[in-house]
């Protein structure tokens, strides 16, 4: 009996615990001071262009988080065997499946969503995030923490996409999810009553690159160590 | 007529970095100095020359709802659609290997010229955006599909070129520290397509004004035909009193 337990704690010596501290700041990391959308400049294709609604943007950091945790996943499985000549086709393909997924399930449970999304939700396939994942980190590392650090980074890409989608329809159109929170601007109630107009300008694409450059702001005079010279 | 007004359409109104924020990632990132810039833009012009009119035949005639008809009648009725991601994301990769292996073939010096920058533009959302907008835009015919990649491309070209130029001469400047970089570079971005959209208005009573009315215009056609209707009524009523009191 004495053997057997010796053999477990041999066993167990080498094996970290599921959210050990390292583990842990994989996935708490990307969420601050290694983001993957203000610090390593990643993902902004999509970001931006879909941020106008609350709505469409958490749709989109859900579906990059499926993507990416498992993509991650898969990869990070197959990387012993992928021939290193052709495994950006072999990503693409891992990508692009998971993609068609989303795009089905989005298709046949949020239709009108879908459509506002056009085109986006295919362009999460060529989201440099994913690429950039898969290259630095599921090829040389395990499943479980491939796992934790794509959910980690799609988690700090959403964060960014939620905090954009949120100042852009707040101030846009005065709603949230849909909801109106400040008021009816026809039936002037709540702050229209004293006189608030809708920024129709946050509404429109170039605000959302502008709306990222003041969170990079803010973001790089809090922690001056990010500061580019 | 139709070829010229998608050329200006695709450079001008809907640009890909300022109308559509698409190839963003490199955009950022080689956009430094001028000479890569340039590179880089006309490495994404010739790729997507390439790739729009091929996934164009692919999409007319492999993946479309009934477009194995050609294949004979009993496959009229296939939807492969569903599968555009993939054969589009495919053919680009595979493209962009090919004209890589043919390039460093035939004119080393182009290759040189392009180097690191064509592997890198098969994961460029640019190219991929531009299949998938050329899908969702209903391209009718070939030729208009290469002019649309091309000038796609020379819009991208054009916003990478100005921005790197840009970049050049803002490092003169005294930007605030936590601004430098990253930070002004997006905020530079969105004052050009700030600027950018006044070009919107070149090209006014093109196809998207003609098919999709906005609901205001709507609301007030459907109000002025009420007046309309109203006023008619009116005028038929006094018709017939005067021709009552006559």
């Amino acid at each position: 009996m004495a053997e057997v337990a010796e053999q477990e704690e041999i066993v167990k010596v080498p094996k970290e615990p599921l959210f050990s501290k390292k583990n842990r700041k994989l996935i708490t990391d990307p969420l601050t001071d290694n983001n993957p959308i203000t610090i390593q400049v990643l993902g902004i294709c999509s970001a931006l262009a879909i941020t106008a609604q609350l709505k469409a943007s958490i749709v989109m950091a859900v579906s990059v988080l499926f993507v990416l945790g498992v993509g991650n996943v898969v990869i990070s499985l197959m990387r012993n065997i992928i021939p290193s000549k052709i495994r950006i086709i072999v990503q693409l393909i891992v990508v692009a499946a998971l993609v068609i997924i989303v795009d089905l399930v989005l298709k046949a449970f949020a239709y009108e969503l879908s459509k506002e999304l056009s085109v986006f939700i295919g362009l999460i396939i060529t989201n440099c995030i994913i690429m950039g994942r898969f290259e630095a980190f599921a090829l040389a590392n395990g499943p479980w923490k491939s796992f934790l650090d794509g959910i980690g980074n799609a988690a700090g890409y959403g964060i960014i996409l939620i905090i954009v989608g949120f100042f852009r329809e707040l101030l846009g159109s005065g709603t949230l999810l849909g909801i109106a929170v400040l008021g009816d601007p026809i039936e002037k109630t709540g702050l229209y009553a004293l006189g608030y107009e809708n920024n129709g300008f946050m509404l429109l694409s170039p605000m959302a690159l502008i709306v990222v450059g003041l969170i990079i702001w803010v973001q790089r005079s809090r922690n001056k160590a990010l500061i580019e010279d | 007529m139709e070829h010229l007004e998608l050329f200006f359409k695709s450079i001008f109104i809907d640009n890909m970095v300022f109308a559509t924020f698409l190839g963003m990632c490199s955009y950022l990132a080689v956009s430094k100095k001028v000479s890569t810039a340039i590179g880089l833009g006309a490495a994404v012009i010739f790729v997507l020359a390439v790739t729009v009119p091929l996934n164009w035949l692919l999409d007319q005639y492999v993946l479309r709802e009934g477009a194995l008809a050609w294949l004979g009648p009993e496959y009229a009725s296939y939807d492969l659609s569903f599968l555009s991601f993939i054969m589009f994301i495919a053919t680009i990769a595979t493209m962009v290997q090919l004209v890589e292996i043919v390039v460093e073939k035939f004119s080393p010096s182009l290759y040189n010229s392009l180097g690191i920058f064509l592997p890198l533009i098969a994961v460029n959302c640019a190219i991929l955006g531009g299949s998938l907008f050329m899908q969702s835009r209903d391209i009718a015919t070939l030729g208009l599909a290469l002019n649309y990649g091309v000038s796609s491309g020379i819009g991208w070209f054009l916003a990478i070129l100005a921005i790197a130029a840009i970049r050049e001469k803002i490092r003169y400047s005294s930007v605030p520290a936590p601004l430098r970089g990253l930070g002004i570079t997006f905020i530079l971005t969105g004052l050009m397509a700030i600027g950018f959209m006044s070009f919107g208005g070149m090209l006014t009573g093109g196809d998207e004004g003609n098919a999709k009315p906005s609901t205001e215009q709507v609301e007030n056609t459907k109000k002025i035909e009420q007046d309309v209707k109203k006023l008619a009524k009116e005028k038929e009523a006094v018709e017939l009193k005067t021709a009552l009191n006559q």
